[in-house]
């Protein structure tokens, strides 16, 4: 699959699976677009050639209808929460249900009381987006996402500014779902070790590829440089700490013509 | 040279705005698909009349109110150089029910509610909100813009009804309680001149300009840049064209009903 923005490769003959019930990571840099795949997978986008294939039928062939049909069995976790900020907790949770089903109130009580309880918000379900933590906002998308009992996951970017605390409550989360519901989980994050203690596969994107795939220890093995450094977290190496720059002297020193960077505005 | 750069630039300009006006037009079509599911779920096209419409109830009555004494200062300072400030009712009622109501309230209505529509629709698209939805098969014309176009489209001619009536009681005040024209020929003058016709052509003005600056609000909230300048910009975009289309609409439609 290849896709591009602007121009701009940012995908070049890309080619993963994800398993069935299994926990897929997907890592990289910043900026190798990670989280333009997940959109690509949810069909918010297109590619430009290739196809990206979820329950067996294309995605980039989909009509609108068939892509709401697909996305019912598919639950997302937004990097930062994405809640509805005019409904509390409960309703956050409760909109799927509210939008996709006639449930009687009784039972949708319930079964958001349920999901809120096993991300541990049951407390929480009164209170408003504005008032939540990063953490447990994030959390309560997570109930979100599995209240219509997903088959897929997709978090993306799920431990991004977590505390210690709240990154174990959700590795053990994923781990739970995973488990006890046989939910097929898509991460994609940055975090090795942290995703090394779930996955059961991982995918190591570069420069719009798959470099490196296998188990976390497979990848550890890996000769690669560029996996050794991102591994490692070496500050540089094949994927240079510097973003392209003009000669560093030749800049401080002003002797770029038509340079106009720093206008002065806030 | 020089000519060729503007007639490109020209034509840039031209195209852009085109443009612009073909992606409303498909947006309209899109919310109009969805204003039927929409319906399905009332509360939700009730609470967004309410937003749009109560909320902005005092400013339009205060306004209405003071329009119409400014209306009756004027008309019986014209009126009475004719020595007819009796029907200083029918020229009151006229002025507002035809014009003054429905393009004052259409501006109020861009300024108050018009901004309100854009600036969260806005944040919710700079918060992921709507791409949210998406991903859970919510579609966010149906869920979020449907309502509030709805919404608006109600209360605008809605509004228009209240500035009227209150624009004549504020006429009523200064004309009869400080002018001294004599109350039973202010109303009975305007109960015989005022026809329906009258009255029909600022309910459909009001809804129109209602559905102009309803559209311009949620257009311009959907589509905005996801940053704080682009919502920002976004709003400031809702007033300045809403204001622009309720005039030239209000002249088109003017010629078109006599």
């Amino acid at each position: 699959m290849a896709y591009a923005v602007g121009g701009r490769a940012i995908f070049r003959g890309l080619d993963l699976t994800v398993q069935r019930g299994r926990i897929t990571a997907i890592m990289g840099p910043s900026g190798t677009g990670k989280t333009t795949l997940l959109r690509l997978l949810m069909g918010a986008i297109r590619p430009q050639s290739g196809s990206v294939r979820i329950f067996g039928d294309d995605v980039t062939q989909m009509s609108r209808d068939q892509l709401y049909a697909m996305r019912r069995r598919v639950g997302m976790l937004f990097q930062n929460g994405a809640l509805l900020t005019d409904l509390n907790v409960f309703e956050n949770v409760a909109f799927p249900l509210r939008e996709h089903t006639a449930l009687p109130e009784p039972v949708l009580r319930r079964l958001v009381l349920m999901k809120l309880h096993a991300v541990g918000l049951r407390g929480a379900a009164a209170l408003m987006p504005g008032s939540l933590s990063g953490g447990m906002a994030r959390r309560v998308a997570l109930a979100r996402a599995i209240v219509m009992d997903p088959e897929v996951l997709i978090y993306d970017e799920p431990f991004v500014g977590l505390d210690p605390i709240s990154m174990g409550v959700t590795l053990r989360l994923i781990q739970t779902l995973n488990s006890s519901l046989g939910i097929t989980s898509v991460v994609v994050s940055h975090d090795v070790r942290e995703l090394n203690t779930i996955a059961h596969q991982s995918y190591l994107l570069s420069e719009g590829r798959v470099v490196a795939s296998g188990s976390p220890e497979q990848l550890r093995a890996a000769a690669l440089p560029v996996v050794t450094q991102f591994m490692n977290g070496l500050a540089d190496g094949p994927v240079p700490f510097h973003y392209p720059a003009p000669d560093y002297r030749q800049q401080l020193l002003g002797d770029l013509p038509g340079e106009s960077i720093g206008a002065g505005q806030t | 040279m020089k000519s060729t750069a503007n007639g490109a630039g020209g034509r840039g300009w031209i195209s852009r705005v085109l443009g612009e006006v073909g992606a409303v037009a498909l947006f309209l079509a899109r919310i109009l698909r969805q204003c039927v599911p929409a319906l399905r779920s009332p509360r939700h096209v009730i609470v967004q009349t309410y937003n749009a419409g109560g909320r902005s109830l005092i400013i339009v009555m205060l306004s209405g109110l003071f329009v119409g004494m400014v209306l009756g200062l004027q008309g019986y300072d014209l009126l009475q150089r004719f020595g007819s400030e009796s029907a200083l009712g029918v020229a009151a009622a006229l002025g507002l029910i035809k014009e003054l109501g429905p393009v004052v309230t259409a501006l109020l209505f861009a300024g108050r509610a018009g901004t309100s529509l854009t600036s969260e629709i806005g944040l919710m698209r700079a918060t992921d909100q709507l791409t949210a939805m998406e991903m859970m098969a919510v579609d966010p014309v149906r869920r979020v813009v449907a309502p509030r176009f709805i919404g608006g489209v109600v209360a605008v001619p809605l509004l228009t009804a209240i500035f009227d009536v209150v624009g004549l009681l504020g006429a009523h005040l200064v004309g009869v309680g400080l002018m001294g024209v004599e109350s039973g020929s202010f109303w009975s003058q305007m109960q015989s001149a005022v026809e329906f016709k009258d009255v029909n052509e600022g309910l459909i003005k009001s809804l129109c300009f209602g559905l102009a600056c309803s559209l311009i609000a949620v257009y311009q909230g959907y589509h905005t840049e996801p940053t704080a300048s682009g919502v920002g910009l976004a709003t400031t975009r809702t007033v300045v064209i809403s204001a622009v289309l309720t005039l030239v609409l209000d002249y088109m439609l003017t010629a078109a009903f006599l």
